[in-house]
């Protein structure tokens, strides 16, 4: 693996709604992302230095409880992965495994989290159907009601609507405008468009670089480096 | 050009046939052999026969003891081979670090496959019947046999493992989830049939085996039914051995007889295994 550095203090992202991290492909991003909630452990990534505070707390620290934390930044992946259970079941593992043994606040969690995830009124008579049955764009929106359920505090979201169509990718993006308000969002966008029109605050990875991390309006706009002028005119990537 | 074209189509015509003919040649002795001992078998088959004790030097009467005998032999092969092979394959394909020492193990587990099962009988008889003293008896003789069936039970396990997807892995580590946790709840329920079906056939291979048991466990005539297991005891394939080779004017009827229970028996296990394949692959969600 590549050797990256990135210098990012989540704590000083916290007042920002949504953050985008848009990079030609191979810069970087869905790795920096796997960082955040320490998803590069299962990888065998040998080297790993510097700092990421959540919280004011250093999150690549060994003393990390790295249980607590992915429940507190919770990851929505490119490719939608319902676990093989019904859909009611893919919201509750994540309290379940957590040890929630209280069943109003279990059930409460599945119908909040599915409205927040904008899937409430498609499946709220079928919610012991097995989840594979949904269709793509459902099963993604379940993935981010699955993260939702655990009511974490950053939501990780690696090119959530790559495999989706325009009207799916519609509907997560909708879902995530209003998640902006309570969740501090960090969006792998699957183009640069998406991030011009999700990012409250945007940045620019090329190769392994943090180039640039600006507003979204600047970013798209009127970007300081060449290079990410370049990028968002299309000229590369 | 024509002529050309013409001359592949015969080329490809006479491949098919081939192949046809090859996968018949392998029925045919398949066939046979169940043919073959149904017909000779059948006529011994009788309530006596089952459920009787062999009588007037194993030339009359029934094969109720070997059939107890390796009925006992199976479930105590499963006692000792399922959990530990499970166990061993969870750790090999969950936990185990891609290193030098893995690879071993690995390599191992392989060879342990290859051994002949008579030099199993061998070992069996030095370490648990004279070493450990626990005599010729079913203890012995299911030890001997789990470690035959180990390398089957571990290798079907960890290729049934290795089938869950890994996504499922990476989504419930994500949301909180331990890695045991995540064994436990996803990847075991998921990969349960096809460990069945592995275990099964495991089994299925030992309730047959005749050399390992030779040593170990095997009475060349017991007429009662094994007490303990310390007990030594009758089991059916050596019994047909006994039968077929050592005793003189053995009716024929009663070899194949005893031949087709055997038959019958590892068959079920054989359709019971692959029920649940068949069964897991229709209702698996991925």
């Amino acid at each position: 693996m590549e050797r990256s550095h990135y210098e990012i203090s989540l704590w000083k992202f916290l007042p920002i709604k949504s953050l985008s991290f848009s990079d030609p492909p191979g810069g970087g991003k869905s790795s920096l992302l796997r960082v955040l909630n320490r998803l590069n452990d299962l990888a065998d990534v040998t080297h790993q230095e510097g700092k990421v505070l959540l919280d004011g707390e250093d999150i690549l620290s060994l003393k990390t409880d790295v249980i607590a934390l992915r429940r507190k930044v919770g990851m929505v992946f490119a490719r939608p992965v319902v676990l093989p259970f019904s859909i009611r079941e893919n919201l509750t593992y994540g309290l379940e495994v957590a040890g929630e043994k209280d069943s109003d606040r279990i059930n409460g969690s599945v119908e909040n989290s599915l409205q927040q995830a904008a899937l409430w009124d498609e499946v709220k008579d079928r919610l012991d159907d097995p989840a594979i049955a949904l269709s793509g764009g459902q099963q993604q929106r379940l993935c981010l009601a699955r993260v939702l359920a655990l009511e974490p505090e950053v939501i990780l979201l690696d090119e959530p609507t790559s495999g989706l169509d325009p009207i799916s990718t519609g509907k997560v993006e909708e879902s995530l405008q209003g998640l902006k308000q309570d969740y501090t969002i960090i969006l792998v966008p699957h183009s640069v468009q998406q991030a011009a029109r999700t990012a409250d605050l945007a940045a620019f990875l090329l190769q392994g670089e943090m180039v640039e991390v600006a507003s979204g309006d600047t970013m798209f706009t009127n970007p300081r480096d060449q290079r990410t002028q370049d990028y968002v005119q299309g000229r590369f990537g | 050009m024509k002529s050309s074209s013409h001359l592949r189509y015969k080329q490809q015509q006479f491949g098919f046939s081939l192949l046809t003919i090859m996968t018949f040649l392998t029925i045919i002795p398949i066939a046979g052999v169940v043919i073959y001992i149904l017909v000779l078998g059948t006529p011994a088959i009788s309530w006596e026969f089952i459920f009787g004790f062999p009588r007037g030097g194993m030339r009359e009467g029934g094969i109720w003891p070997a059939i107890v005998g390796t009925f006992y032999l199976t479930l105590g092969t499963a006692a000792f081979a399922v959990p530990i092979g499970i166990g061993a394959a969870i750790y090999l394909s969950e936990y185990a670090p891609d290193n030098k020492a893995t690879r071993l193990i690995r390599i191992a587990i392989i060879n342990l496959a290859g051994i002949p099962s008579v030099v199993y009988g061998l070992f069996g008889l030095g370490l648990f019947v004279l070493f450990l003293q626990f005599g010729t008896s079913i203890l012995a003789g299911s030890l001997t046999l789990s470690i035959m069936t180990l390398p089957v039970i571990i290798s079907t396990t960890e290729e049934a493992l290795k089938s869950v997807p890994q996504a499922f892995r990476t989504v419930s580590i994500s949301v909180g989830a331990t890695k045991w946790q995540t064994i436990r709840k996803i990847i075991l329920p998921q990969a349960l049939p096809g460990i069945l079906t592995g275990v099964i056939l495991g089994l299925e291979r030992a309730a047959g085996e005749t050399a390992p048991i030779l040593f170990t466990v095997a009475a060349f005539f017991l007429p009662r039914l094994p007490s303990s297991p310390l007990d030594a005891t009758m089991a059916l394939p050596y019994h047909l051995f006994v039968i077929s080779t050592q005793v003189p004017g053995m009716p024929i009827k009663i070899q194949y007889g005893t031949a087709l229970v055997l038959l019958v028996f590892v068959l079920s296990m054989n359709i019971i295994a692959t029920t649940i394949r068949s069964r897991a692959r229709a209702r698996r969600q991925w």
